[in-house]
């Protein structure tokens, strides 16, 4: 499994940095939710789910295919051809024919659009998605998600110590991380450094400075942006009360009434900074990096957000070791190398480090896509809510940026 | 150039033909009905009950059956400013389209000779690129550092010193994806106008302005009244450009509605603020036809 692909390496070598990344689309993503979320509406009152997800009957052996949902622009492309060089290699080794569909735009939505499926009981034609954390717990705590036969995933053991167990998956039952990444502070660094005089942005405060007035955006990801916002008041993201949260979004109403915060978007944040409209944002960490020199990624001082993309199997799904033998794939380090060689999130997988070296060195220094202890450290994941929480916060959150 | 031949059974009695008939109506009437029933009543009835859904306690995020008029009372006060920022958004963009669209339709009509067709082309080509992008473009066209915004700078003309993210941006916008809409009922209805009417008023000693006044404008009417309506009503229920354009000031009941469905999956209260959407335009509409005098066009 660990055999070397020079041919996939040299690939995407010459295609590494891609401007850009997953969490930059188009936000199509609004437009066809809202008819899709009709059709589901009329599901609105049936009796909730089992925890235990059901299992079809495994056609892997017979129908070697498998179907998988990602986020777009969310893994190595051969920008020439048009190929996905680690995904050929793939199924030019095991002989398994992947349909990789880029449909996950927003977990919001893209559960919207499965939800009626799986309440009902069916198939959602997918073997493989992912899903944020949060999104995930909510699959496993619905049975939605299936548990995986690690017996045939031997490279599952190479994820990171810091991601091997979360709240949500203790022990990684259901979900492998794909990738995970920062939110944090991302500026342009000479119009933040003409506007205000400063040399780094490093604090919430400095983001908060009138000099940048009108020139700020923050997440609509209500996770990412409170999360820094709790930190930056000198709460824990993970572990806070109501108070702490309601203090936060006083900060955010300020900030927002004044004028300070320009606008909160998914997105589109990115092509702003690169238009000059925005100069400093409460971003993620690869889309700021994928998009060059001129722009940097902080973490800051007080702390920012760590989050995970996760790879679950849906209940009820065809190809069940098909998608095993897949995420197992990947945890092949040298595979994960080339990955975030060109996704420029963190990699979860230990000993990818060392694969880089050869594609990009430059790239295996790079702390945000190979971050060290101190740097994990500064980052939270943001504590496990209830869905009434969630429900509440996110009211909150929505009424304070306007909605 | 073939004789018209009646059919052998041209001789049937004439109240089997009225049957025959009526029979052959319903029969076309047939697929229209069923469109009506399948995408308009049933979701219609369906959106009602939604609306009407409570929670189930214990368990967040599901709804059951239920008659909780309360839902309404609860949405309208929590969004009734978005209700109304979205009326007169749409309003504002509806006067705009019609000043905009009626010199131009009307050129369009008497004036433009051979060069019609193309013109006509010229206003609906822009529609063939999908929505989502031409708003996306006004995001480059007014950028802070664009021409339009520096220029409206220098002359001090931007309280908020800028155009992108602000109401007017979401009003330009409104505007110019719904101005189409506006100009070709308009041409529809100009072009109907027989030239010498307006001649005539001219030969009985009308100024151009009374002959416009008193002919041309009450015969354009009915255009005014459907581009307005066709205007104004997807213009209130529009967030494609409150999302993209506006700021966090600028939301209007369509993102409300989103947010709902998508966000926080409260299908019934998502439900019941489109309902009042819709009743609140439906009033508007008929107030407006009442007063244009034009329920004939109905």
């Amino acid at each position: 499994m660990t055999t070397k692909r020079p041919e996939a390496i040299a690939a995407i070598a010459g295609t590494m940095r891609s401007s850009v990344s997953r969490r930059r689309l188009l936000q199509a993503a609004g437009i066809g939710s809202a008819a899709m979320v009709a059709a589901a509406c009329g599901a609105g009152g049936d009796e909730g789910g089992s925890t235990a997800a059901a299992s079809a009957e495994d056609m892997s052996d017979t129908d070697m295919t498998a179907n998988w949902s990602n986020w777009p622009l969310y893994i190595d492309v051969n920008e020439d051809t048009g190929e996905r060089p680690t995904l050929e290699a793939f199924q030019t080794e095991t002989g398994i024919q992947v349909t990789y569909t880029e449909d996950v735009n927003d977990n919001n939505e893209f559960y919207a659009k499965v939800r009626t499926q799986l309440e009902q009981g069916q198939d959602i034609g997918r073997d493989l998605v992912v899903l944020t954390d949060w999104m995930a717990a909510l699959w496993i705590e619905n049975g939605f998600a299936q548990t995986l036969d690690k017996s045939i995933m031997p490279n599952s053991g190479n994820i990171i110590p810091r991601l091997a167990s979360v709240s949500f998956d203790p022990n990684r039952e259901y979900t492998m991380p794909w990738q995970s990444g920062f939110g944090g502070l991302g500026y342009n660094v000479a119009s933040y450094q003409s506007a205000t005089g400063n040399d780094k942005l490093t604090t919430v405060d400095q983001l908060f400075d009138p000099a940048l007035k009108g020139r700020v955006t923050v997440l609509s990801e209500m996770r990412d942006t409170m999360g820094v916002l709790i930190a930056s008041q000198g709460n824990d993201p993970s572990n806070f009360t109501d108070d702490q949260f309601s203090q936060a979004i006083e900060l955010l109403t300020q900030q927002v009434d004044n004028g300070q915060i320009r606008q909160v978007t998914g997105n589109d944040y990115i092509a702003a900074l690169e238009s000059g409209d925005v100069i400093a944002v409460i971003g993620w960490s690869g889309d700021i990096i994928a998009i060059g020199e001129d722009f940097s990624f902080e973490m800051p001082e007080t702390g920012g957000t760590l989050w995970t993309d996760n790879m679950l199997i849906p209940a009820l799904a065809q190809h069940k070791k098909n998608a095993e033998l897949l995420m197992n794939y990947y945890y092949d380090p040298s595979v994960a190398a080339e990955v975030a060689a060109y996704v420029n999130y963190i990699c979860p997988v230990e000993g990818a480090q060392a694969a880089m070296e050869a594609i990009d060195p430059d790239l295996a220094s790079d702390p945000f896509i190979f971050p060290s202890q101190e740097l994990l450290d500064q980052a939270y994941v943001f504590m496990e809510l209830t869905a009434e929480q969630n429900e509440k916060y996110e009211r909150e959150f929505q009424k304070a940026i306007g909605n | 150039m073939v004789a018209v031949v009646p059919a052998r059974g041209g001789q049937a009695a004439p109240q089997q033909v009225a049957q025959r008939s009526s029979r052959t109506g319903y029969l076309l009437l047939f697929p229209g009905l069923a469109w009506l029933a399948v995408f308009f009543a049933i979701p219609f009835v369906t959106l009602f009950l939604t609306s009407l859904q409570q929670p189930i306690p214990g368990k967040s995020g599901k709804y059951q059956f239920g008659l909780e008029f309360g839902n309404y009372a609860t949405a309208l006060s929590e969004y009734w400013e978005l209700y109304l920022r979205s009326f007169v958004y749409a309003g504002i963009a509806t006067v705009l389209a019609l000043a905009i669209a009626y010199p131009l339709a009307y050129f369009i009509a008497f004036r433009a000779g051979q060069w019609r067709s193309l013109m006509l082309v010229l206003v609906i080509a822009p529609s063939f690129a999908s929505f989502l992008l031409r708003t996306y473009a006004w995001k480059t066209i007014l950028a802070d550092e664009g021409w339009i915004t520096s220029t409206l700078n220098a002359l001090h003309l931007l309280p908020e010193g800028r155009i992108l993210n602000t109401g007017i941006a979401v009003v330009a916008g409104l505007t110019y994806n719904f101005l189409p809409f506006m100009i070709l009922p308009l041409y529809a209805a100009l072009e109907k106008i027989d030239p010498r009417l307006i001649e005539a008023a001219g030969d009985l000693y009308a100024s151009p302005q009374t002959a416009f006044r008193k002919v041309t404008w009450p015969l354009s009417l009915p255009g005014v009244v459907a581009g307005t309506l066709l205007t104004f009503i997807p213009a209130a229920g529009d967030y494609i450009n409150a999302a993209l354009l506006g700021s966090t000031g600028n939301r209007m009941i369509g993102n409300a509605i989103q947010i709902n469905f998508i966000q926080f999956r409260d299908y019934p209260t998502a439900s019941a603020l489109s309902f009042m959407l819709m009743a609140a335009i439906l009033v508007l509409v008929f107030t407006y036809i009442r007063r244009a005098g034009t329920e004939d066009l109905l």
